[in-house]
């Protein structure tokens, strides 16, 4: 494995497998009533938070603190961050602090490699701009191999604003590499014109795809008013792309539907949808913790790690 | 301060003003070529020993940021035009995008006289086209014309509007030689983008600019051009495409010159993949398609100039977030050895398009009656001297205040040993003797 996880193209399918085999013996740690292992006792991991996120976050948070790693959290509303120091100089601190990792999430793209030239510690990338969070991609790969039993050959489709959806770019990418079906699906407007050079379809046309799905995974509609250049209303995006209670009968029996939260109940997805029993959005959730746990681990379980993987 | 006399023997003398390619002694006094044949009296001269070097016209760069007044954490006049000297220059023309802005006579003048205090390279100031670079009311275009500026940009921006564009243009008519030079970019299409539209931008998350933002507006332009009649030039041209539009409209008879930088003609978006903030430059390095269109149409001559569009920015600026880092690669101090090393070393294009490129025809659109050659007695002695095969890497420091360059570990093939400036040099052995 690499050092650090910025983007999916950083994992091989191999480390794709081994990530989900540690995240699986992890998962049994949440249901104990004492939740927690030694793995990385007296290691330092540091969440990086310079956009809101509380569900990464705390997915995060949690993940370390059930690994037994000391954890900091610095985001923009109360630390140096928001008094306008620059990244670099944040990642100097940091380093000079001895974290082991840094969690990133950040609003511009890159700004994890960015980080890398300044921090010895190993960076994860816990979202950056319209790029990638491959965490997100890794839990989801999680989920439907437990629920489905494999990942190659799959049939998902990916609803919504591709375009500007670092979720997609990962979930593409890494489904790809396990050898899955992935269809884009969206307003034209919202779809990279490029995107069949990631090795998936492109379609516009959800009524004509649902049938022949094992996976509908449903982005977040972003109802920022610039995104209306994109498409004419929220009305009209619900009616051609949403997952309508309508439409939902179309998914084979055993069909997943996903969601990366947080949701807009009634706009890309309806509210019944979201609840219905093949939606695993809240185990996407409890995934999150296992996968993190695993790539915590397995990144920093590099060095001095002797004792981590005896206690694992 | 009075020159020696130099006497710079056996170089390789490569003069496109007067067609000269051959072995020559070159001899300097009182600030003009006295002499140039085989065999000459070195009597009472310095002589410095050329064999193996290339001598040629001084530089002129076409496309500039010296960043005085208003912006000399980047750059000063000072530290730009060593950075220029260093690069075998010894014309600049300083872009308007100055704060005040050059856009009257008297800015024209500071920037002119500061040039002329630091003595290391002659400046002649760019002048905006309209007033504070809004788009909207024509500059005292007039004034600084009988200050002795010939071209005119609103560089950093494009003229939003075709009328202005055309108002500026035909008004521009009364004067000689005067040039309006376009930074072609049409805003709606490239707002907000960090690098070329594609692929890669796709891929890396980064909002992309198209190459139709650039095309639209060359386009735009070599129609107002021809509705006018004006004398029109295209900065930094990045996409092929652009260059096949400059070479129907020449064929045309449209008054177009065009110009690009050494960046364009050796990145590609290939190399923003890690996020390196020094490749974010506008226009946006785009593909090796591009890039090849580019290299042609330098050596057809449909792209008449190599300017450099040195774009200095301090450490603290470009180390930012890629999308909050502003644009720009200094170039000065490579121009050179980048275009020697990626078109003339593959023989894509002979070494006097190279100079006639970076030399006489800049010279010529800047109205720099001194410089670009012929190297012939009685003309001032504005010349430079390069060793074609000295191999070097581009490490900091760099002469230039900033060191956000694009080169930076890159090695290059050919340095510019000696730099004279009317017969003085301001570099000797590669070193600024200032």
């Amino acid at each position: 494995m690499n050092k650090h996880l910025l983007s999916m193209h950083d994992v091989t399918a191999e480390d794709v497998v081994r990530i989900l085999d540690t995240a699986e013996s992890f998962r049994e740690v949440g249901t104990r009533v004492i939740k927690k292992v030694p793995a990385l006792r007296g290691r330092t991991v540091v969440n990086l938070f310079y956009e809101s996120s509380t569900r990464t976050r705390i997915s995060f948070e949690l993940a370390a603190k059930r690994l037994s790693a000391d954890v900091i959290n610095f985001s923009t509303g109360g630390s140096s961050v928001s008094k306008g120091e620059s990244l670099k100089d944040t990642a100097l601190t940091l380093q000079a602090m001895g974290a082991d990792a840094v969690v990133i999430r950040h609003s511009s793209s890159g700004s994890p490699y960015q980080l890398t030239k300044w921090v010895k510690a190993s960076v994860l990338n816990a979202g950056d701009g319209t790029h990638e969070h491959p965490t997100q991609a890794l839990l989801d790969l999680y989920t439907m191999r437990e629920k489905l039993g494999r990942l190659e050959g799959l049939r998902v489709a990916i609803v919504g604003d591709v375009l500007h959806s670092r979720v997609a770019r990962s979930l593409s990418f890494g489904l790809v590499k396990m050898g899955a079906d992935v269809t884009l699906i969206g307003p034209p407007t919202l779809i990279p014109p490029d995107a069949p050079s990631w090795g998936v379809q492109v379609s516009y046309d959800v009524d004509g795809a649902l049938p022949k799905l094992d996976v509908c995974y449903v982005l977040r509609v972003q109802r920022e008013r610039q995104r209306l250049e994109y498409f004419p209303s929220v009305r009209e995006y619900s009616r051609l792309f949403g997952l309508t209670r309508g439409r939902v009968g179309a998914l084979p029996e055993g069909a997943l539907i996903m969601h990366p939260g947080p949701m807009n109940r009634g706009v890309e997805i309806d509210s019944d949808v979201a609840d219905l029993p093949q939606s695993v959005i809240e185990e996407q959730v409890t995934n999150g913790i296992a996968i993190r746990m695993s790539l915590l681990y397995l990144l920093l379980g590099g060095s001095g790690s002797e004792e981590a993987s005896a206690d694992a | 301060m009075p020159e020696p006399k130099l006497l710079l023997r056996g170089a390789r003398v490569v003069d496109p003003a007067s067609g000269r390619d051959e072995v020559a002694d070159v001899r300097v006094e009182r600030g003009r070529i006295t002499a140039v044949g085989a065999g000459l009296d070195p009597a009472g001269a310095e002589v410095m020993d050329c064999d193996g070097l290339v001598l040629a016209p001084g530089l002129v760069d076409l496309h500039t940021h010296l960043r005085e007044p208003g912006f000399d954490h980047k750059e000063t006049i000072e530290t730009g035009t060593r950075a220029a000297a260093l690069g075998g220059f010894t014309a600049v023309a300083p872009m308007a995008n100055t704060d005040p802005v050059t856009d009257n006579a008297a800015v024209v003048h500071e920037v002119r006289d500061l040039g002329a205090q630091a003595g290391l390279c002659d400046v002649f100031p760019v002048g905006a086209i309209t007033k504070g670079l809004e788009g909207e009311s024509l500059a005292e275009i007039g004034e600084m014309v009988a200050a002795g500026v010939r071209v005119f940009s609103d560089d950093g921006r494009c003229v939003p509007s075709a009328r202005v564009l055309r108002n500026a243009l035909t008004y521009a008519r009364a004067f000689e030689d005067v040039v309006l030079a376009e930074h072609c970019e049409d805003a709606s299409l490239a707002e907000g983008g960090q690098m070329h539209e594609g692929y890669h931008s796709y891929s890396l998350g980064l909002r992309g600019q198209p190459s139709e933002a650039e095309e639209i507006v060359v386009a735009r332009d070599l129609a107002v051009a021809r509705l006018t009649g004006g004398r029109i030039h295209l900065c930094h041209l990045s996409s092929a495409r652009s260059v096949e539009l400059v070479r129907r409209a020449k064929a045309e008879g449209i008054r177009v010159t065009a110009e690009v930088t050494p960046h364009h003609l050796t990145f590609t978006d290939d190399d923003l993949v890690t996020y390196d903030t020094n490749f974010k430059v506008n226009p946006p390095l785009r593909t090796a398609d591009d890039r090849d269109g580019l290299r042609a149409g330098v050596a057809d001559g449909t792209i008449d100039v190599i300017a450099t569009d040195h774009a200095p920015h301090a450490v603290e600026e470009k180390e930012a977030e890629f999308d909050g880092s502003p644009p720009g690669t200094i170039g000065l101090e490579t121009a050179l050895a980048a275009v020697l090393t990626e078109l003339v070393e593959p023989g894509i294009v002979p070494l006097a398009r190279v100079i006639d490129a970076m030399s006489p025809l800049p010279a010529r659109i800047l109205g720099a009656a001194g410089h670009g050659g012929p190297i012939e007695p009685g003309r001032p002695a504005n010349l430079v001297v390069f060793d074609p095969a000295a191999e070097w890497t581009v490490e900091v420091p760099f002469a230039s205040r900033s060191r956000n360059s694009a080169f930076l570990g890159r090695t290059l093939r050919g340095r510019v040993v000696h730099t004279v400036l009317r017969g003085a040099l301001t570099v000797a052995n590669g070193k600024p003797t200032r």
